[in-house]
């Protein structure tokens, strides 16, 4: 379940950049890979509809949002959490 | 050249059902944003908004007039009536022929294909009203003040989102200035407070979820309104030869395009719009007292906003107010420009400068006078009004005081 959550959200990162997943590291910031303030929330939306969950995320500040974005792994981590908190029942 | 001048003021929206109204609410820096009420909200997670409250269709129009007329259309009928009254204007003949009707609306007939959308996909219904069509086109508003009033001249309806209102004042005055109509009934109107309309708007994750706050520190997005704004936009020797009172004189526009992003504004693209038409008016930026912001309380905007005053204004940026009454009506979108032109109108008439309320603590990056929270007295004699759409679409106008 693990691998599967981070596997998913690689797939959806590298799909919003254009390259390969494997061209994806942890470590890495979205500017990094080129994702502008558009790809971000289309991503959100990704992730979204790929989990069912409702991801805190407001574009006007992002650093605010409960949301962290600050790297791929902390991405990863928080998707982890909410699909932790958001499964139903 | 003709001059041209505005003889007649007209709108409801969330601050009001009439343009005194509504003036009262800016003096007094109310709020008009409060919890939205219509089918399905709670699957919204944007739950706020400038609603129009306290507003009976039936009490205005007739059955086969509410089988026609589109929310958008309601707003711009009621706010056309008080406009038209104050001018004082008939149309017939030669008048007629030489008055025309152009305004702005970024979506039309929004609550009329949501509800029929609702009916066919939802419901599962396989028939709709035969007046879908004619309810929900971008000029139905447009041609029933036509019909209304029998403007016979120059008559579309302009859509550049955010800035359409601003766009469709901009040919208005263009329009009358160059003799091709003598008197043109302009402005806005927008209603996307529906179910559909809201959840198109929470998908960009720009809204706030609990206030708009213009310029101010941990603002955190916009919030949206719905109404109408509609003037009369007269050649100033017409309106003089019949003793008309004269509320301002349009007297610059500028439009540019940032031809950059679809939805991030562009300072140059702001700037380039603001000193056109302060150039086209013949002012200098020493003349500008006030600027009715842009302003929607989203991150981007109003820093983007603040730099461009900045760059164009030069020292004087410190001298002059800015304000964002959309902190009070909300975003009109397309309607917006229409209604923020009544606090242009009161700066130059009453010398009252309308508020940015909501504002709690100011930001480094729109270090200029905002106005905040309490309106102002002041003498001024030249205003701006901003309007900066997404994809890039700005159009500023240039009033003076008469």
């Amino acid at each position: 379940m693990t691998d599967s959550i981070q596997d998913a959200v690689i797939r959806i990162i590298a799909e919003q950049a254009v390259v390969e997943r494997s061209d994806v590291s942890l470590d890495q910031t979205l500017a990094d890979l080129g994702i502008d303030s558009l790809g971000l929330v289309e991503s959100i939306f990704a992730i979204e509809e790929t989990f069912d969950i409702e991801v805190p995320f407001n574009a006007n500040d992002p650093s605010e949002s409960d949301f962290d974005i600050s790297s791929v792994a902390a991405i990863i981590a928080a998707v982890r959490r909410l699909v932790a908190d958001q499964k139903p029942g | 050249m003709k001059r041209v001048v505005i003889t007649g003021a007209g709108t409801i929206n969330a601050l009001g059902h009439s343009v005194p109204a509504t003036l009262e609410a800016m003096r007094e820096g109310r709020c008009g944003i409060g919890p939205l009420a219509f089918r399905d909200v709670e699957r919204l997670s944007i739950r706020i908004g400038g609603q129009v409250l306290g507003y009976d269709p039936e009490t205005e129009f007739n059955r086969q007039q509410i089988a026609l007329y589109d929310r958008f259309t309601q707003f711009t009928l009621l706010a056309a009536r008080e406009a038209v009254a104050q001018s004082g204007l008939e149309f017939h003949g030669e008048l007629s022929a030489r008055a025309g009707v152009v305004l702005g609306t970024a979506g039309g007939g929004v609550q009329t294909w949501d509800e029929n959308y609702r009916a066919v996909y939802e419901e599962g219904k396989n028939r709709v009203h035969p007046f879908v069509v004619p309810k929900l086109m971008n000029n139905a508003a447009a041609s029933h003040v036509s019909m209304e009033y029998n403007l016979k001249g120059p008559s579309f309806t302009v859509a550049t989102a955010c800035a359409s209102s601003n766009h469709a004042m901009g040919q208005a005055f263009t329009m009358v200035r160059s003799g091709m109509a003598e008197v043109m009934v302009t402005g806005g109107s927008e209603s996307m407070l529906c179910f559909g309309g809201v959840k198109a708007w929470e998908g960009l994750r720009v809204m706030s979820k609990d206030a708009c706050r213009p310029f101010s520190l941990g603002r955190n997005g916009m919030v949206q309104g719905e109404g109408a704004g509609i003037f009369v936009f007269e050649d100033m020797d017409h309106a003089r030869a019949r003793g008309a009172e004269m509320l301002a004189e349009v007297v610059g526009f500028a439009m540019t395009s940032d031809a950059s992003d679809i939805v991030m504004p562009s300072k140059q693209g702001a700037a380039r719009a603001i000193a056109g038409a302060m150039r086209d008016a013949g002012v200098n930026r020493e003349d500008v007292g006030y600027i009715n912001a842009h302003g929607t309380g989203t991150a981007a905007n109003d820093k983007t906003e603040c730099a461009a005053v900045a760059d164009v204004f030069g020292p004087h940026a410190n001298d002059l107010m800015i304000s964002s009454t959309k902190s009070m009506h909300g975003h009109l979108i397309g309607g917006t420009g229409a209604v923020e032109l009544l606090a242009c109108i009161m700066a130059l008439r009453d010398g009252v400068i309308a508020p940015t309320i909501g504002y709690e603590e100011p930001d480094p990056e729109c270090a200029l006078d905002v106005v905040p929270n309490v309106a102002r007295d002041a003498d001024v004699q030249v205003v701006l009004s901003n309007a900066f759409a997404f994809g890039g679409l700005n159009a500023v106008l240039a009033l003076k005081k008469i």
